[in-house]
């Protein structure tokens, strides 16, 4: 008997373990790395891609295995392993300036491609974008170390302070077909490292997965507009965000994000939000920093602090999570030259206008602070973060706090400095009259004695 | 009568400020610090109740404060120093609208609204350039105390440009620059010039608008408030007591929670 039989028969008579968003996240990305140690055995091409800008729907159609780098990196924070990889980059003469996902990155090609979670295989082709000026240097890394060809997309990004490209503009399309004859160059390419035919059909299915997923993803995001807020956008965003980038154009991640928006919806129906009691709502400016997510996280929640929303799922998705952004899948090529030229420049703007569209947000999702994190090494992100912060204390009253860290170098975080700091915001958000204390030494017990 | 009490723990100095009901400072004390943060902030305390001829019994509420804060077992609540010298400056000087906290370790700026409640703040990061720990690099390459720092800087007719911010790197540019033969106040001045920059720079993520009110350690230091006051284009308020001032917050943050948050002038005595 089938289990949709029994199902039909006996409702909830095998009832499958309820989905958890971070359980099935892990296994997911368990399978990832599972897959990529497998690739060269089964005989799969690699592609190394960034999160940003990578055409990977196009390298679907190929049947390529990904290899994101950046999430490399990060999950050698998270997995608590990135000081080893960044000492080694280092030792080998790379500065303490620069971007530590590409120290950690170095580390691994140091160390014979043995990532935490596995073998990763080199790739078969690597494509880099301007999306920021680090990918460049970190193709030409591994065309030097690992001899893998690079594929620089070139994306059209700002246009003027107040001018955007929009599609209908003359501008709009002449970047789509800019971009549309890269992926026509990418494509022979992809034709000649894998042996395959480029399969117009198979690109319009991938794309439409990827329709669904964002669609999901929007949903989700806007679950978290509602009080108390269902998920902290800066720990459990970060696993959503995760599968959106690895999973994208699946039918797996169609799956994880059905189901996510659909526990999640139950969630906000039984009134359930991510901490017992919501205090403040709050916005995070910035990178994560993966090494110690976990302890912010736990600072702020142990003031009933939630972070509703991130624009780091913003533009970590590449600027995918606009409703606008949909692909016409009945001329799915110049679709996708159209979408990841607005995507680019999104991604872009997002970075230069940074205060107009937190405003945005600030107002979308109700908070009562923001939180920047800046990161030195990390300049496309961090720079202009006093200017935004300045702006939306003066002119919009929105309390704001600012530390700093790194993405995953521990080496930049310090703990004592960066409590100190949580809890002075929270002292101010409470003056201000936001919500009731917490009894100081509760609040004082769990947090910690971290000095 | 009945008392509260702040016990303010940071990196180099503990201090301690007891209080009564009517907000009279009665009592007060600094240690340097030691190696056991528990250890010196219950020695300070217990040298505050000394200085105010009182029992521990008579006191109903502790706060503690600063980088050490948790480490007050004896206390009730721990409160942030930005939090407490905010509170500290409003009470010793009313007008306050921007606190500038130079101690040990670290700097900070503080924007305090006509209630008392902090507007905005901001802090250096872990490195230790532009704070107190600044000085005390000098102080050990010149070999002079801290106290007599400012003074000597204050006599200097060609001040020496410091470029280094890094308290590391300042120590062996301070020591090259009198190799060279400049003479001590000129470099000092340069020191002195080297921190204000860089506190300046800091304040001015927050605003610096007047009245200005000068805490912490680095406070005691004559050099340091007269540039900050060209800096600033304004007249700084310095308290003789402007190093107690966060354990005098935390003890205001006290007497709210024994008596109930009122708003009353502190009244300076003992």
């Amino acid at each position: 008997m089938t289990t949709e039989i029994l199902d039909a028969v006996l409702p909830g008579a095998i009832a499958a373990a309820p989905f958890d968003p971070r359980v099935e996240g892990q296994r997911l990305m368990k399978d990832w790395y599972t897959g990529l140690t497998m690739a060269r055995e089964r005989g799969q091409h690699v592609a190394n891609v960034f999160v940003m800008g990578n055409a990977i729907e196009i390298l679907r159609t190929f049947d390529f295995q990904f290899v994101f780098p950046e999430i490399n990196s990060l999950q050698t924070g998270v997995r608590k392993a990135s000081e080893e990889y960044i000492r080694l980059s280092e030792d080998y003469g790379m500065s303490p300036d620069v971007c530590s996902y590409v120290k950690a990155d170095v580390g691994l090609i140091l160390k014979e491609q043995q990532h935490p979670a596995g073998l990763i295989p080199k790739a078969d082709i690597a494509i880099a974008s301007n999306m920021c000026s680090t990918f460049i240097k970190w193709a030409e890394i591994w065309e030097r170390l690992l001899k893998t060809p690079t594929f620089v997309l070139d994306l059209p990004g700002q246009r003027g302070a107040n001018w955007q490209a929009r599609p209908g503009d003359a501008q709009h399309a002449a970047d789509s077909r800019w971009v549309e004859a890269q992926f026509r160059d990418l494509i022979q390419k992809c034709e000649k490292i894998t042996g395959k035919r480029f399969n117009m059909d198979r690109l319009a299915e991938v794309e439409e997965r990827v329709n669904k997923m964002i669609f999901h993803w929007n949903n989700v995001m806007a679950l978290n507009r509602v009080c108390p807020a269902p998920f902290n956008a800066m720990l459990d965003g970060l696993t959503y965000i995760g599968i959106m980038n690895v999973y994208r154009g699946t039918s797996e991640g169609v799956e994880y994000m059905r189901k996510l928006e659909e526990q999640l919806r139950a969630k906000v129906a039984r009134g359930e939000g991510r901490v017992v009691e919501e205090r403040f709502r709050l916005l995070f400016s910035g990178t994560p920093c993966y090494v110690s997510m976990r302890r912010l996280v736990e600072l702020f929640e142990t003031w009933g602090g939630v972070f509703a929303y991130s624009d780091y799922l913003t533009f970590a998705s590449g600027g995918m999570d606009a409703g606008e952004l949909v692909y016409d899948t009945s001329r799915p090529l110049e679709s996708l030259a159209e979408i990841t030229a607005l995507a680019a420049q999104r991604g872009l703007s997002n970075q230069f206008f940074a205060h107009e569209r937190l405003a945005q947000q600030i107002r979308d999702y109700d908070v009562d602070g923001i939180v920047f994190h800046g990161v030195k090494s990390c300049r496309f992100v961090s720079s202009g973060m006093a200017d935004t912060r300045d702006y939306l204390n003066k002119r919009l009253k929105v309390p704001s706090l600012y530390i700093e860290s790194d993405l995953i170098d521990p080496r930049y975080w310090s703990d004592a400095q960066i409590k100190n700091r949580v809890d002075a915001f929270f002292e101010t958000l409470h003056q201000r009259g936001g919500a009731a204390p917490l009894a100081a030494k509760t609040v004082a017990a769990a947090a910690g004695s971290p000095a | 009568m009945k008392y509260v009490a702040g016990v303010d723990v940071g990196s180099t100095q503990t201090k301690a400020v007891i209080i009564d009901q009517n907000k009279t400072i009665v009592g007060r004390a600094l240690l340097d610090m030691e190696t056991s943060m528990v250890t010196i902030a219950q020695d300070t305390y217990k040298a505050a109740l000394a200085n105010a001829h009182i029992t521990e019994d008579q006191v109903l509420y502790v706060v503690g404060t600063g980088y050490g804060r948790y480490n007050v077992k004896f206390g009730q609540e721990q409160v942030t120093e930005i939090s407490c010298h905010a509170r500290g400056a409003i009470a010793l000087f009313p007008g306050t609208r921007t606190v500038i906290d130079i101690g040990g370790q670290d700097t900070k700026a503080i924007r305090v609204k006509a209630d008392g409640q902090v507007g905005d703040f901001t802090m250096n990061d872990k490195c230790a350039a532009g704070t107190g720990r600044f000085l005390g690099a000098a102080s050990y390459a010149l070999e002079m105390s801290l106290s007599d720092l400012g003074p000597l800087a204050l006599k200097s007719q060609n001040p020496v440009r410091i470029t280094t911010t890094c308290t590391v790197f300042a120590e062996s540019e301070i020591i090259s620059h009198l190799a060279k033969g400049m003479l001590p106040e000129d470099v000092l001045m340069g020191v002195h010039q080297a921190i204000t920059s860089r506190c300046v720079s800091l304040a001015r993520r927050v605003g610096i608008d007047s009245e200005v009110t000068f805490t912490g350690g680095v406070s005691r230091n004559v050099a340091i408030v007269k540039l900050l006051e060209e800096a600033a284009g304004m007249k700084i308020n310095v308290s003789p007591d402007a190093h107690y001032c966060g354990a005098l917050g935390a003890a205001l943050f006290s007497h709210d929670r024994a008596f109930g948050a009122e708003t009353r002038p502190v009244a300076m005595a003992a």
